[in-house]
């Protein structure tokens, strides 16, 4: 392998991070305290997993690797549970939601032999999956709230005629499902034009053959459609209640 | 024969107070026309009885039924609301009518829509037609007829004429009446419109979100 990166490589690449600070300065964005934070929190948390992950793999038990990947779910819900705003159960939907798209697509990778059930395999992988989803949750939540809000109207007036919450909702429904998995579709339609992805990057760098890595970055795509679309589906269709009362009137936003 | 009675109402939000105790009986097959300055609470009252949002107080009971024994989409069929300047959904004309009977998964009655469509002077109105090419009148007109392809006991109706030209006005009022006559409909309806005040049955007026008088007349 040919992998150069070490300590002082790295601290002469934070002048990087400078480039980024003079830009706020200089232009008055404000982000001077977030965006050293944010490096200091990327810094010490990458740090203590990597650590982390040197002991699972090393001791390779199956209850901690299952104990790893409910974490990774559980930051993952606090996270999406951010963006829901006031949603009713916020934490509740995201982490069933999380908890099933990651569940359903690892395990039919698992069951299709393309992965392997080792933690070396199973984290990284819980990992990308849970962030996907996590983020096309959040986008599902911001969706239902704008729609919430801006269609307002047309719910209420098809309630007036005596629709279900859930048919007067099921417009907004869908276009938040799909506002959700907008990113994942468009991004696969890039694959490899505008960006050559994380994990085939990655593959590259570690010295693998392009046209095996390229195997896995459709694995990798593959598992990301199948996690963003059950996130929001379940997000979504968890969450729209929330905007109701038990009477299936529509509540102030 | 009494069909809503409606007790003690009151609605207030964030500290103010919209409607105190409305206390008002409806007959089946009546009249009844709600006026009253702008801002008095009769919007508020149309939507608390068509159970659009929660009372703070009191009870309303549609034919010696509480609404909270109806389901709530049940009871929006029995006591349908048709808005102020009402806002069609989706995309075309189709999308509205049809959407009474997507939501009872009945299928679509072409016949009754045109039937329908015809009533209100909008005879050649194809379904393909997109809402956002529509006159304010044609749209109060569809909204109308979306309320009452499946009959409601009781229509509500938010000052449906408001905006609405002379000629328009007559064919919706006209419709209005025919609903009331010949199909046995209840109507309650809120407006400020000196013509609708004209149609027939019984008169109430609420002030600064009270019941203030209540004139019994019949033209």
């Amino acid at each position: 392998m040919n992998l150069a990166v070490n300590g002082l490589s790295l601290t002469f690449a934070m002048t990087l991070v400078l480039v980024a600070l003079i830009i706020s300065f200089h232009e008055k964005i404000g982000l001077e305290k977030d965006l050293i934070i944010s490096v200091l929190r990327a810094i010490v948390q990458l740090f203590i997993v990597g650590y982390l992950l040197k002991f699972i793999f090393h001791i390779n038990d199956v209850w901690l690797t299952l104990l790893m990947m409910l974490i990774i779910i559980f930051n993952a819900a606090t996270n999406a549970k951010k963006r829901a705003g006031k949603l009713r159960k916020g934490f509740l939907i995201s982490f069933i939601a999380i908890l099933i798209s990651t569940g359903v697509t690892l395990g039919l990778l698992v069951l299709a032999g393309a992965i392997k059930f080792i933690p070396s395999q199973i984290i990284p992988i819980t990992g990308m999956i849970a962030s996907n989803s996590m983020v096309a949750i959040g986008l599902s939540y911001r969706s239902l709230r704008a729609q919430f809000k801006d269609e307002r109207q047309p719910v209420l007036e098809r309630l007036a005629l005596g629709a279900t919450a859930k048919q007067a909702s099921i417009a907004i429904i869908r276009e938040s499902i799909r506002t959700g998995m907008a990113p994942t579709i468009d991004s696969a339609k890039t694959m490899g034009l505008v960006s050559l992805p994380g994990m085939m990057s990655g593959l590259i760098f570690a010295g693998i053959d392009p046209v095996k890595a390229i195997m896995y970055q459709i694995l990798v795509t593959f598992m990301l459609l199948s996690a963003t679309s059950l996130g929001s589906v379940i997000a979504c269709y968890l969450a729209y209640r929330s905007f109701y009362n038990e009477r299936e009137q529509l509540l102030e936003l | 024969m009494t069909q809503l009675k409606i007790e003690q109402l009151s609605y207030q939000v964030d500290q103010q107070v919209i409607l105190t105790d409305i206390n008002l009986t409806v007959e089946t097959g009546s009249y009844l026309t709600i006026t009253g300055p702008s801002g008095s609470g009769k919007s508020t009252l149309l939507r608390l009885i068509a159970d659009l949002l929660p009372p703070t107080k009191g009870t309303i009971v549609l034919n010696d039924r509480p609404v909270t024994q109806f389901s709530p989409n049940q009871y929006r069929q029995k006591v349908s609301y048709c808005f102020q300047q009402a806002t069609l959904f989706g995309e075309t004309v189709g999308d509205n009518l049809r959407f009474p009977y997507e939501i009872r998964h009945i299928p679509v009655d072409m016949v009754a829509i045109e039937k329908a469509l015809a009533a209100v002077g909008l005879i050649h109105m194809p379904l393909t037609k997109k809402i956002t090419t529509l006159s304010g009148g044609e749209k109060q007109r569809i909204a109308l007829i979306r309320n009452v392809l499946f009959p409601p006991e009781i229509l509500l109706l938010d000052e449906i004429t408001t905006g609405l030209d002379a000629a328009n006005k007559a064919i919706v009022l006209a419709y209005v009446r025919h609903l009331n006559e010949d199909w046995g409909i209840t109507m309650i309806a809120v407006t400020h419109d000196p013509e609708e005040l004209q149609q027939k049955g019984r008169q109430v007026q609420i002030v600064a979100g009270e019941l203030v008088n209540q004139d019994e007349f019949s033209r």
